[in-house]
């Protein structure tokens, strides 16, 4: 089953079927200047993030399948029920629809106890207060939050809330779950404990999941498959090895770590549409992406020899410190931007400083070339 | 988010430029009460409070603001919704017509009550002649009159509370499957209950002082239709001693409680 | 202004007292201190200046257009007229407000300004007053007499016993045996004649010239018991007058010819 990424590929032209319990949505939302146009499709099961800059329309994605915002042309369908058929009049409001969400925020009620905010949906949806009680007291066992059952919203930590408002989207036991930017609240060392658990929850999980993130450690460590989104429509789609190997914009290389050129492909040399031509391992025809890591360009203070067959010189455009590791951005007037990993050392030894000149140079066995 | 621990927060003074007007503000509203208090004929004080009226008035006068603040949570509550979510047109209109009765001089407003429900009113005279029901001279005219007055404060302080509720709590009820009325009854009204209750204390007290639109259009008959404020004014006629005592039970019973309901709801539903 | 302060019965006031004060800051800002030489009045002497009057509210048109005539004919002269129940009046004055004249609706308030010495003088009788049977016009309940005002099933205002015309009605009622089945006890005369005029009520009992005043909305019934129900209306010149002279010259004009006539007009009878 494949998705095509949106490029103006309109409703109607429906490729493949989906399968009991899958999403499959068609989404053309015309919003105040904004457009969204993205075709997805989540197989049940599956887990999908949904990962883009912001402003990409990620949340209005999720807001539609909600069914908090409506379609202007398109379809949204969940295990074979259509939930949103702008053309044919049809619209399930959210109430009714099959999901469950995480907020930003959360969101859980300040006015009940946790265990009365994992327990609202089983009630509203008819449940006895003791069998809803119940079933959340299950719950909130297994997100592992049951000692704090009784206590308010306002008394959680963040990790904690987070815990109950997956547990409380979970109780419903939900075809969908939509899950956005779930760990954005959390500070970095709550995130790596939690982002563990997410991810053995959502596999647990039998529907189909999508969730909304901008670190892509969140997407590589949870999802199945990753969808990126930029400017309100799909630029990539695979699985986070794919996209982590193989991106195809700016943005996603950036998410990723890697260097990435556009360029042409012209018998063994790549020519980049920025300037200059790479040596690459394996030539390909025709309009290609070039990516490598940073790890793999070195710098020197001179033209280098060995056997590396790309090099040039640029001019240190920029250096951040990343853990033990120094990132460098060296620009050219004629070449792409690069950016290259070098030790706190190497910085001191080269003397490396904003403006100045430096020799960058990488093999072509560590660039890998892909269709464009 | 864990609740902090007290903390001393920097400078707990007030501002002398706020303190002098807010003194200012409390000695214009405090002082009359403290002439009254002065006044009072306390060595007589048991024998006007031993007057069969005063209970009578006083009775009267609980029964009917607490009928007439339940008057005004249905029918307000709903009212403040409409104003503050719904996309009706003229809402504006709409909500600048609602603040009329605190305009209106209370008696015009009994006389407006008078023209709709009075025995030959607009609606009125069809209650009479299709169902013998006269409205005017009664303890449901009280309610009627209070309600009217008082609804506005009401229906301006829920309004305002829902305008600043997280509407965002209400997309959550949605997709945990939560109908609008659930919805209601459940998320918003629970997120707004300190407005709501600020909104009945002040709709109460109104309804308690109420005195033009009650006497104009329900009247004044012991045990039926004088409340309070009535009471103490016709006093004043005869005995202003008499007067005072009232006037100081009236107050007694307001302070007690409007006291009590902002201590257990306000803070309450805050938390 | 000195006044007797051992007099605390009726000599503490509450709100009105700022009444009062409001109406002694609009007469002595309104008026430049009408100590235009008090000097002392000769019998037909020149009145010039402000002249207050306070007056009963059933003697705003009359002394309205008295008061018009007078300065016609006393050119320099102005008169300040106050109209509000006459209980009101006697409290301002005794709680210090700067009046020349003062006609009440009764001897009782009468008494509580001369109780507190505050008259110059023995007060004079103006006018009387005469109750009677008010009905909607049309006479809708076919009201006949006071037997009628007895009578549970139809809808009877009456004044309160506190103010002039509910005394006299509970005089009217004594002499003639009967309990009066009144649904509301109004605060003063004019808002019974309200009720009237609305055809809230089947009847009420007013004054003459309140029936003459509310023209063809109301129509009136004469009392055969009503030699109870004559109310005096007394005048009296203040001793604490700013403007005696002036003073004087109005008692004399509202008591001679033309003030009878204007008095006989509206409905009242003469001494």
């Amino acid at each position: 089953m494949t998705v095509h990424p949106g490029a103006g590929s309109r409703p109607g032209a429906r490729r493949a079927t989906s399968g009991e319990g899958d999403l499959a949505a068609y989404l053309w939302v015309d919003r105040e200047g904004f457009r969204l146009d993205v075709d997805l499709l989540v197989p049940g099961g599956e887990v999908v993030a949904l990962l883009g800059p912001n402003g990409a329309g990620k949340t209005t994605v999720l807001r539609v399948l909600a069914g908090l915002l409506r379609l202007t042309q398109g379809s949204v369908t969940l295990g074979g029920r259509v939930l949103d058929d702008p053309a044919s009049g049809t619209f399930v409001p959210a109430e009714r629809r099959d999901v469950g969400m995480v907020f930003q925020d959360y969101l859980l009620f300040p006015h009940l106890s946790a265990l009365d905010n994992v327990a609202f949906g089983l009630r509203a949806r008819g449940a006895g207060r003791a069998e809803a009680r119940a079933t959340a007291t299950t719950w909130l066992e297994r997100v592992g939050v049951s000692e704090h059952a009784g206590a308010r919203p306002g008394r959680l930590s963040g990790g904690q809330a987070q815990r109950v408002a997956l547990a409380r989207a979970l109780a419903t036991d939900p075809r969908l779950l939509l899950l956005d930017e779930p760990l954005a609240a959390l500070d970095a060392s709550t995130r790596l404990a939690v982002r563990g658990d997410l991810a053995r929850h959502l596999r647990a999980f039998g529907g189909s999941a999508l969730m909304v993130t901008h670190d892509p450690l969140d997407a590589m460590v949870v999802a199945d498959r990753i969808v990126v989104l930029e400017g309100g429509r799909v630029v990539q789609d695979g699985s986070p090895a794919e996209v982590a190997r193989a991106p195809r914009t700016e943005y996603v290389a950036r998410l990723v770590g890697l260097n990435l050129h556009h360029g042409r492909g012209v018998g063994e040399v790549v020519r980049l549409e920025a300037g200059g031509e790479l040596h690459v391992a394996d030539p390909l025809e025709g309009k290609v992406l070039v990516a490598y890591p940073p790890t793999s360009v070195t710098l020197h203070r001179h033209h280098p020899e060995g056997s590396a067959r790309n090099v040039w010189q640029g001019t240190v455009a920029g250096l951040e410190q990343h853990a033990h590791t120094v990132r460098a951005q060296v620009t050219s007037a004629s070449r792409p931007s690069v950016l290259a990993d070098v030790t706190p050392a190497a910085v001191a030894e080269l003397d490396l400083r904003i403006g100045a000149p430096v020799w960058l140079s990488f093999k072509a066995t560590d660039t890998h070339v892909y269709p464009g | 988010m864990s609740s902090p621990d007290t903390v001393r927060t920097r400078g707990s003074g007030i501002p002398p430029v706020l303190l002098v007007p807010a003194a200012l503000a409390a000695a214009f509203l405090l002082l009359p009460l403290v002439g009254l208090l002065v006044r009072t004929p306390w060595s007589d004080l048991g024998t006007h409070l031993s007057e069969p009226a005063v209970l009578e008035a006083l009775r009267l006068s609980l029964v009917s603001a607490v009928l007439a603040t339940a008057v005004c949570l249905v029918l307000g509550v709903p009212l403040a919704w409409v104003l503050a979510r719904a996309e009706v047109p003229g809402r504006r209109l709409l909500r600048a017509l609602i603040t009329l009765p605190l305009v209106l001089p209370p008696v015009v407003g009994g006389v407006a009550l008078l023209m709709l429900l009075g025995r030959r009113g607009l609606v009125g005279q069809h209650l009479y002649d299709w169902f013998g029901i006269s409205l005017p001279f009664t303890t449901t005219a009280v309610v009627i009159a209070e309600a009217f007055v008082a609804m506005p404060f009401l229906v301006i302080a829920v309004e305002g509370a829902l305008r600043g509720a997280d509407r965002r709590y209400e997309d959550a009820a949605a997709t945990l499957g939560a109908g609008r009325w659930l919805t209601f009854r459940r998320v918003t009204l629970p997120l707004v209950a300190p407005g709501v209750s600020a909104g009945a204390v002040l709709c109460f007290a109104r309804a308690l002082g109420e005195f033009g639109a009650t006497i104009t259009f329900a009247g004044s008959f012991p045990g039926v239709t004088r409340t309070m404020p009535l009471a103490v004014y016709l006093a004043l006629e005869t005995d202003p001693e008499a007067a005072i005592v009232l006037a100081l039970v009236l107050l007694l019973v307001s302070v007690v409680v409007l006291v009590s309901l902002r201590g257990r709801w306000v803070s309450g539903a805050s938390s | 202004m000195a006044h007797d302060p051992t007099h605390s019965q009726t000599g503490r006031r509450l709100a009105l007292v700022s009444v009062g004060i409001l109406t002694l800051g609009m007469t002595a800002c309104s008026g430049d201190d009408a100590v235009s030489a008090p000097t002392t009045a000769e019998a037909g002497g020149r009145a010039t200046g402000d002249i207050v009057v306070f007056a009963a509210a059933s003697l705003t048109d009359t002394f309205t257009g008295l008061a018009g005539d007078f300065e016609a004919e006393h050119p320099g002269t102005r008169i300040v007229l106050n109209f509000a129940g006459s209980s009101a009046l006697a409290q301002q004055i005794v709680g210090g407000a700067p009046v020349d004249v003062l006609a009440a609706a009764s001897p009782v308030t009468m008494a509580r300004v001369t109780d507190a010495g505050l008259a110059a003088g023995e007060p004079s009788v103006l006018a009387r007053n005469r109750l009677e049977i008010a009905v909607p016009a049309g006479n809708p309940a076919g009201v006949t007499g006071l037997e009628d005002l007895a009578d549970e099933d139809l809808t009877i205002a009456l004044c309160a016993e506190e103010v002039p015309c509910g005394a006299a009605s509970v005089r009217v009622f004594e002499a003639a045996g009967l309990t009066p089945a009144a649904d509301t006890f109004e605060q003063d005369v004019r808002a019974a004649l309200t009720k009237v005029t609305l055809g809230e009520v089947d009847a009420a009992l007013v004054y003459r010239t309140d029936v003459r005043a509310a023209g063809g909305a109301v129509e009136g019934l004469d009392l055969p018991e009503s030699g109870e129900g004559v109310t005096d209306y007394p005048l009296v010149l203040l001793a604490d007058a700013p403007n005696p002279a002036g003073a004087q010259a109005f008692v004399d004009y509202v008591l001679g010819e033309p003030g009878r006539e204007a008095l006989g007009a509206a409905g009242f009878e003469l001494p």
